[in-house]
């Protein structure tokens, strides 16, 4: 072990007492007190809820978060630009490149440069193949939730098309770090669009073997249906985005109400809603969600514009002095990145928005008098991912 | 097992015991940042399919685990809970660290809140790098793991002292 400061050692002291003080809350209340995590498999890696018990049912859910914090805002202080696309590429790590299209765009604000058509097009087919990544393994981790093991299998199985797609283009399965200020690495590779089409058939496939097997399970209906119901006021006080608010029946998506100069408006698709707000509606909706990927991709294939891919940017990359907000609509809600820059190399302050962290604040308020094993499958359908939570 | 203890093991058993030994790891799934996707899909996914290995992915809690997996960032915060997990392991355990950040911090060398390498609070047996690292690349740290168990000295390990790298 290496040699810790005084004030590392009063730092992890706080730290920890800061927990204590949670706990002792907790104790000092009635009932039955019950840790879930931060190793816990319905907690997607490391967030800790603590729950208050009472019989079966919760008083109250509190969660501890944190243990995922990577301190992405103040890195990005010391990275250049090209840098800062790395890192954020690991925020929400299920669908990277949606990660740097906000950042890179919101610096490409800031310089003034649009990147061509052709890098604008290929950018959103990238999206949303990271967007069906992403949810994909939703689809089949949601089920796992329940208790359904096969769901998660297949899920990981027809992912694999998807990353095989973004492995050939970018060279990277997970983290593609591929977008550039001013356009694109590299173009497609020969034969990639007849590929992904194919790739997108089976994802479709997917979908319909996802309807058979989870959507219509009577169990999984039983163990959903009117379950941690977010009514539409509410998810919108929380400040929810995403899927967990078009559940609600809130019908906002930015990548149609917000035009960011991607090429989603070139496509013909649907921004899918449900009424209930209940955990099923969460799950339906985000598999319509994928579907609806699917079409965009093979909508965007077809009408593929021919040109370069990069725009005219200077060698070293200095941006102007300047602040710009830009968001998109990621797989887990709305993202944003706040730029500040005071003309060097890199950024002087971002401000990292993230789906998730929101997403996660309504968990105390719609795991009151539920079952204990109703909080997994809110957990579960809520969706989050711990480094959009913590950063 | 007396005949462990007093030190006298003779080599055919040893050797019988090792090859049972590398062929039934339950391994413990630590999933910790982005390498706990690949790792799930190392473990669970039909492509990858670890069980060909002789390696089981779904013990109950650490206190049924031979193998724990420590992939993704460790932060300052999550190393009470590791150092806690990893005792409550019973022995022989081994550790693999997956990703640069479990090796080394990774990416988050200077940052404020990550702990720079899992291996400042448990011994690591084997460093899978890459970032993050394939399925494949997991496997083959299981399968160089599984070497190791096989050249074990059991008498060696049984006396509790660290395990010498060879």
């Amino acid at each position: 072990m290496t040699a810790v400061s005084d004030r590392q050692k009063l730092a992890y002291v706080n730290s920890q007492a800061a927990d204590g003080r949670v706990n002792l809350e907790f104790e000092t209340q009635e009932g039955m007190t019950l840790n879930m995590g931060p190793q816990h498999p319905a907690t997607h890696g490391t967030l800790r809820i603590i729950v208050k018990l009472d019989g079966e049912s919760v008083i109250a859910a509190e969660p501890v978060m944190g243990y995922m914090h990577r301190g992405y805002e103040k890195l990005t202080e010391v990275r250049t630009y090209p840098q800062v696309t790395t890192l954020v590429n690991r925020i929400d790590w299920l669908g990277s490149f949606a990660n740097e299209v906000p950042f890179i765009l919101a610096a490409e604000k800031l310089m003034e440069v649009e990147a061509p058509p052709r890098a604008q097009w290929i950018r959103t087919i990238l999206f949303e193949l990271s967007r069906i990544a992403n949810i994909s393994l939703f689809v089949g981790d949601m089920a796992l939730h329940i208790g359904a093991m096969t769901a998660a299998f297949y899920a990981f199985r027809d992912r694999e098309f998807v990353l095989n797609q973004i492995e050939a283009v970018t060279g990277g399965r997970f983290h593609p770090n591929f977008d550039r200020i001013g356009g694109l690495k590299d173009d497609l590779p020969k034969g990639w669009i007849a590929d992904t089409k194919a790739a997108m058939e089976k994802i479709r496939d997917f979908c319909d073997e996802m309807d058979d097997l989870v959507t219509g399970n009577e169990i999984f209906q039983a163990r959903t249906r009117g379950v941690g119901v977010i009514p539409a006021d509410v998810a919108q006080q929380f400040g929810l985005s995403g899927a967990n608010l078009r559940s609600s029946g809130v019908d906002w998506d930015l990548r149609r109400d917000q035009p960011v100069g991607l090429a989603w408006d070139q496509a013909d698709w649907k921004v899918w809603t449900h009424p209930d707000g209940d955990s099923f509606a969460r799950f339906w909706v985000r598999i319509q969600e994928v579907r609806e990927s699917t079409k965009i991709v093979d909508q965007l294939l077809d009408g593929l514009p021919a040109g370069p891919i990069m725009a005219k940017v200077p060698r070293i990359i200095k941006v102007p002095e300047g602040e710009a907000w830009v968001a998109t609509e990621n797989p887990l809600g709305e993202m944003g990145y706040y730029v500040v820059s005071k003309g060097d190399l890199g950024p002087f302050r971002v401000k990292i928005r993230t789906a998730s962290f929101n997403n996660v604040s309504v968990v105390p308020w719609v795991c009151r008098g539920v079952y204990v094993p109703d909080v997994v499958t809110i957990l579960a359908s809520l969706y989050f991912i711990l480094g959009d939570i913590d950063r | 097992m007396g005949l462990v203890e007093s030190g006298k093991l003779p080599k055919p058993l040893t050797s019988l015991l090792n090859t049972s030994r590398k062929y039934s790891i339950w391994i413990f799934q630590w999933g910790l940042a982005c390498c706990a996707i690949e790792m799930g899909a190392a473990l669970g996914s039909p492509r990858y399919d670890v069980m060909r290995l002789g390696v089981i992915p779904l013990p109950a809690s650490p206190r049924q685990a031979d193998l724990v997996c420590f992939s993704g960032t460790v932060t300052d915060k999550m190393v009470p809970a590791i150092r806690r997990l990893y005792d409550q392991m019973p022995d022989p355990k081994y550790v693999i660290s997956m990703g640069s950040c479990a090796n080394c911090g990774g990416p988050y060398w200077d940052s404020y809140s990550v702990t720079k390498g899992v291996d400042q609070v448990v011994p690591v047996d084997v460093y899978v790098p890459g970032c993050p690292p394939r399925p494949e690349a997991l496997l083959e740290g299981i399968v160089l793991l599984q070497q190791r168990i096989g050249k074990e000295d059991m008498v060696e390990r049984w006396k509790g002292e660290p395990l010498v790298v060879s």
